[in-house]
Parts: C-alpha cells; structure tokens; sequence
C-alpha cells in the first residue's frame, strides 16, 4: 500500500542535464584537502604530522565518541595541517596532501570470510572504520546509526529519491552498479533483521527503475517501491511518511517510528567497507547547473577542491551568481570554491541569478500556499511574522523547531518573503532564549 | 567573479502577486460581459471608471505618504473591479469614484497595505456606501425599459414569494440585479478558473454555497424548498461573494480547516441577515463580519502536528 505525504512542490527538476552520458568524469588534483569533521559528532583529531608520507585509503584522522575516521584520497605528503575553508562556512582543522600521483594502496585486511559468517559486530566495525557517513547531506555516522537502529526497527529503508533539482548522483549509481546497492541493504539488514526491506525511488527515475527490476530476483528480500515524484520525498520524516504511513513524533528520531533509513550511495559504500574493505575515499558528485560548460556526473576523490572540478568541467559562464554544494533547495551558496567535496557533497550546481529571485520588497498576501505545501503541516506565514518580532512564545506555539528548512513555502510564496533564511535566524534566537 | 552568499531555497517558483490578481480578473471577466450584455453598456463605464479610481487612488497615496508604488501586484485593479460589480448599472458615477477611493484607501492602504487589511476593502466600500447612498445602491433598472425601476428577483423572496424570473433565466443571468452579480452561470466559471489555476482553493466556497443550500433548503420559505433553495444561490451577490469575496486572500484563513468553518459562517450568516435583515442582500454583511474572526479562526484551526496524533499523544 502506498501512502503520501503532505503538502510538497514540484520544482523543474533539469535532471537531464547531467544524465546525458553515463560516463563518469575522474580528476586528479594535485592536493586534496581532507577535513577532520565530515560528519554530524565530534571532530577527528590528525594521525598524521606535516611532512609525514601517506598512502591511498590509510586513516588519517580519528576519534572518540560519536565520530568516524577520515582517510587520504591519494597516496602523497601532508604538506599543511590547518583550518581551511569547509562547505559549512566555517574553516574546519584540515590535512592538506600533495598528491604523488603514484596512488599507492593502504594495505587492507580484504575480509576473508563470507559476509553471510561475519558477526553483528565484525560488520558494524568495519562500517565505522571505513568512515562511513549518511552521504545523502546530513551525514550522521552510518555504525551509531545502525547500532542504534539494532532491535528497534521493523523497517529498513534505502532512499533512492534524490528529489532536489539537478542532481543525478544517486541516480547514476543506480544505473551503473544497482547490485553494489542491493548488497548493502542485504548486509545491514543481517544486522537489523528487520520485516521489510524496501528501496524508495521516485517514479522520475525510470531507466533505474527498470535496472532494478531486473535484479530482483536476486534479491527477493527487497521490496522497490516506486513513489510519485514530489519534493521533499528525500527527506527522512517525509520518506517514512510515504513507506510506512507512519509520522515521526516531535523531536524524535527515524528509530521511534520502526524506521533505519540510509542513502543508497551509503549502501554502496557499506558493501565495499564490509566485503572490499575499501575505506570511504571518493564518491559520485554531480556537477550541473546552467552556467556550468559541460553538465556531469564525477567520481570525486574526498578533499578534492571545487575549483578543480568545475574547471574540469569546462569551467563557469559569466552568468554564474551562485555556487551551491547540494542541492538548489537547500543546499549551501559557496563563496570560496577552493573548498573541497567531503563525504556528504552530492552535487556542486553553478547558478546564474533565479529570475524569480528575492523581492526587494516582500509582502505576504496571506494566501495561504506556504501552508498548503508545507510537508510538515506548519503555517510559514505567521512563523515569519513572529519570528520577525522574535516572539518565542508564539514561536513556541507554531511548532518552529518542526521546521526542516526544505524550502517549499519560499518556493512557493508569491510575495517571495525570505521565510527559510527568517526561520533559521529564529531558531538561533528561540533555542538561545531556551536555553537560558 | 563575485559570488553570492545567500540562504536557500536557490530557485523559486514564479508565482508572482501580479499573476495571481490579473487571474482574478479574468475570473470575473465573464460576469462583467453578460452584466454589460443584459444591462447595457453603461455597466463597463461603471467598471472600469472604479477600476481606473482605484489605481489613481492606490497611486496618489504612494506619493503623498512617500510611500513605494505599489501598483504592479495589481490588487487596486481586483479591488476596484469587485466594487463596481456590487453596484446597480444606474449607480451615479460619484458614488462609483467616492467608493472605489474609499475602499483602497481606508480600508487597504491605511489598514497597512496589501495582505494587512482586515475586511475586504470592495465589501466594506458597498457597506459604507449603502449607508450614505441608500436609495443609488438599491434601485435596478428594469430589463429594456428606460427609466423604469424593477424589483430585483431578491425583493421578491422577501416577502417571501418565488420570483417572476425562471430559474434558467436567473442561472443564466436574465434577471435585474447588480452587474456582476446576475449571472450564476458567468461566476461559476471564473469559479472554475480560479480552482485550476490554483488562485484559490475550493473550501471555501464550497462550505459557502453549501450552507446556504442547506439551510434554504430545510427553512423554506415556500412550498417549493428546492426551488427556493435553488432562488436563493442564484440571486444576488451569493455567487460573487462565495467564489470571489470570501476567498480574499487577506481577510480569509489560511488554515484548511478555518477556511470551511469560515466558509460555513459566512453562508449561515447570509441566510440570517437574508431572512432577518433590513435588506433583502445579506451577502455584504455575513463576509465582513466574518472577515473580523479571521485570526481567531486561524489560531484555533491550527492542522495537527506533524508526528502528534488527534488529542495530543504523540506516535509511539
């Protein structure tokens, strides 16, 4: 049975511009620049010293508590460890490698046994030393995910939605290795022993679609379920919404709903750490948008600059305004494009100025559509009106913290009020005054 | 090259204020041509006379509070055309430039502008003008006789007594009455037009006609309820205010469920005033009251939280 989830935009999705060829694009920086925090948790600290030779896949960052390693994307010399410019907007302590362009292997214990014969744990260890992430934007790390998913799921999810503008990412592996997809849902789902096991696509991707389809009958466990496409469907609580009917409560987590969901290309990545023992050190990133030359879909090594890629492909047009890591709906406007890709960037998107672009003078019509669209049933319009007058008890009463900036209402909004960028800035406030 | 730095969403829709307010007045493009076909030509002068005095007005007051120009969202052009579509084909012109003056600029502009005004400005204008101009607001013509006055099919059911008109004629609009509001058949399709186009939604008028339908249907006034029923959604400003006054975006709630209580009130209300009114038209009156518990209806109609279940508990 499918379901739905509420309110949602359909955006033109210029997805074709980057599917043209399957081909994927390599490049090869000549340094890398390698964050210690890629992840949601605390931030690694350095395994390696400047001067120090490094080799293809060794670790070179780790840490305590909710963290996951880092490790070099090329074999070469640490040549600078500092912050550097991150795509969060605040430099991030990074190492800095000058590639050797030799790509030396790390040597890896390769897992000698079957997955089938690995323990819970073996498995788990092996995610986490890989420096697995959620590689779909939020990038929570994919071993405490799992761990504290064990026990309390009944459902699995593979988010194959990808519904933001542009990007192709997830949808290009999906054409080119679907099984690499399907064996790692197989290999956490012998670790969560869940009752279903469904991968979600939207019904925009059909050359996958049919690429799965024909797998399936090796994989019998694996229920494809084809969703109509809609925006935000990727995101998590509206994801589960449309598999299982069910809603996240407030505050909560997948977990308190039965549900593990995880990114395909975190699935992939998963069956090369546990049956590869390839540690995460490069990823598909798609490249587009309109004043981008050559629109494309790249394998990334982790840490390569931005710079390097839209030069490889072909470089920006005068038009450029914006550089977006992610995607158009919420991703993160770039002002510095020597920051490179981390585990979660799935896309770089080269805008010129949106047409329909900002107001110099917003006024709210009171029409009603930011509510019509939100997916998480709030009312936008008197969100911005009391989040301008910083009114945290109104706030408070209107559910702002349910808030998952995915940008419908200002997609929508005719009057064309700035109400993501006027929510983040009352969050700040609102937990500010809670927390005091 | 000098990169912006803003927040998202990077792309936006193009939906545009202006396009929402020119779709309205197409929506009303069709009952303005039969007003004008069945009660002459001078009707159009009536309409684009308010339209043209709502835009000099809308434009002056940018001027003289040095305010920004506000003009290009083209509310001023919806605002004076429902005006004037409220009004007899005989209305003397000052009262056609002093109501369409007064409508945007002391209900809108001086209430703080588009989306801030509490009542609906064209509304509000045909109320205060029906207290200054009793007798100019309430004489209609009389179909193809010069100079002679009719009663509308509306006066007629106050006595009560089903009007002269078939109800063909009324659905079609061959019947005397105000210019934009005789023909049902004409409003329906801007009715239409405004729900594809996604102007407005179809609660409210929906919940509108459907609580007058009822409520005329179960108090009949004659022994033909369904005739009755049928009379009383066709005369009058019911359509025009059902499809086009209540669904004003600023003075009706945004909240799905406050726009069908807002809806239900409205039809409930113009049945009251209908059957105990001064006047025959309880329209004007049932929306503007309705207007002042918009907010109100907003606040207690709040959809249920996302992840909370009816009642408060939250989902396991």
């Amino acid at each position: 049975m499918k379901h739905l989830f509420f309110g949602g935009i359909h955006p033109k999705y210029n997805k074709e511009m980057s599917t043209t060829s399957l081909d994927f694009l390599t490049v090869t920086p000549g340094q890398v620049v390698i964050p210690m925090q890629q992840h949601i948790g605390a931030p690694c600290v350095p395994l390696v010293n400047v001067g120090d030779h490094v080799l293809l896949g060794q670790k070179i960052g780790d840490g305590e508590g909710l963290c996951v390693p880092v490790h070099a994307s090329v074999s070469g010399t640490v040549t600078a460890i500092e912050p550097r410019p991150h795509v969060s907007g605040r430099p991030v302590l990074s190492v800095v490698i000058d590639n050797d362009f030799q790509d030396t292997p790390f040597p890896t214990a390769v897992p000698q046994k079957n997955v089938k014969d690995l323990s819970d744990d073996e498995i788990l260890h092996a995610i986490r030393e890989a420096g697995l992430v959620g590689m779909g934007g939020a990038a929570f790390p994919g071993s405490v995910k799992a761990m504290s998913a064990m026990g309390h799921v009944d459902t699995l999810i593979a988010n194959a939605c990808e519904c933001e503008p542009y990007i192709t990412a997830d949808d290009s592996l999906l054409r080119t290795k679907p099984e690499q997809v399907l064996k790692g849902m197989m290999i956490l789902r012998q670790v969560l022993r869940p009752e279903r096991v469904v991968l979600a696509v939207e019904d925009n991707k059909q050359e996958a679609i049919g690429k799965l389809h024909t797998m399936q009958a090796d994989f019998p466990e694996i229920e494809i379920v084809v969703l109509p496409t809609r925006y935000p469907q990727g995101s998590e609580k509206q994801l589960i919404q449309a598999v299982t009917g069910r809603e996240v409560a407030p505050g909560k987590l997948p977990v308190s709903a039965g549900c593990a969901v995880f990114n395909v290309s975190t699935f992939a990545a998963i069956y090369r750490a546990v049956c590869l023992g390839t540690p995460l050190t490069e990823r598909i990133v798609t490249i587009s948008g309109e004043t981008i030359e050559k629109p494309q879909n790249f394998i990334v090594r982790i840490g390569t600059p931005f710079h390097d890629l839209i030069e490889k492909a072909g470089g920006l047009t005068d038009e450029t305004e914006r550089v977006i890591s992610g995607g158009p709906m919420m991703g993160i406007a770039q002002g510095d494009l020597s920051v490179p890709v981390v585990k979660a960037t799935n896309s770089i998107l080269c805008l010129p100025k949106d047409q329909n672009g900002a107001a110099e003078n917003p006024v709210c019509l009171r029409c009603g559509k930011c509510v019509a669209v939100c997916p998480m049933r709030l009312q936008p319009l008197y969100l911005y009106r009391f989040g301008k007058c910083e009114d945290i008890a109104e706030l408070e009463r209107l559910n702002l913290l349910d808030c998952i900036e995915c940008g419908s209402c200002a997609y929508t909004c005719p009057g064309k009020l700035p109400l993501v960028e006027t929510f983040r800035k009352a969050k700040a406030k609102y937990k500010e005054a809670k927390s005091k | 090259m000098k990169l912006t730095v803003a927040s998202s969403p990077h792309i936006r829709g193009d939906f545009r204020s202006s396009r929402l307010m020119l779709d309205v007045v197409i929506g009303l493009t069709p009952a303005t041509l039969i007003g004008c076909l069945i009660l002459g030509w001078r009707s159009l002068t009536v309409v684009l006379m308010s339209m043209a005095c709502a835009i000099l007005t809308e434009w002056a007051y940018s001027l003289v509070a040095k305010k920004r120009n506000t003009l290009p969202d083209c509310s001023a052009l919806v605002t004076g055309m429902l005006f004037a579509l409220t009004l007899p084909s005989t209305v003397p012109y000052y009262v056609v430039i002093f109501g369409s003056a007064f409508a945007i600029l002391f209900v809108k502009l001086m209430c703080g502008g588009l989306g801030q005004n509490i009542f609906n400005p064209a509304l509000a204008a045909r109320a205060f003008m029906l207290l200054l101009f009793p007798a100019a607001l309430t004489r209609y013509p009389a179909l193809g006789v010069d100079g002679v006055t009719a009663a509308t099919p509306l006066h007629h059911m106050v006595m009560p007594a089903l009007p002269e008109e078939s109800l063909l004629h009324m659905f079609l609009g061959i019947c005397p009455g105000s210019i934009g509001e005789i023909s049902a058949l004409a409003l329906l399709i801007g009715g239409v037009w405004l729900i594809c186009r996604k102007v407005i939604s179809i609660r409210i008028p929906a919940a509108y006609l459907g609580t007058v339908a009822v409520l005329t249907l179960i108090f009949s006034k004659t022994g033909h309820p369904l005739s009755w029923m049928l009379y009383q959604l066709f005369s009058g400003g019911v359509m025009l205010g059902a499809i086009f006054m209540a669904t004003d975006y600023a003075t009706s709630p945004v909240t799905p469920n406050g726009q069908v209580v807002y809806g239900i009130g409205c039809g409930a209300l113009t049945v009251f005033f209908r059957y105990f009114g001064l006047f025959p038209e309880g329209v004007t009156y049932a929306i503007l009251l309705m207007d002042a518990f918009v907010w109100v209806i907003d606040r207690y109609t709040s959809p249920r939280r996302f992840g909370v279940k009816k009642g408060g508990s939250q989902n396991a």
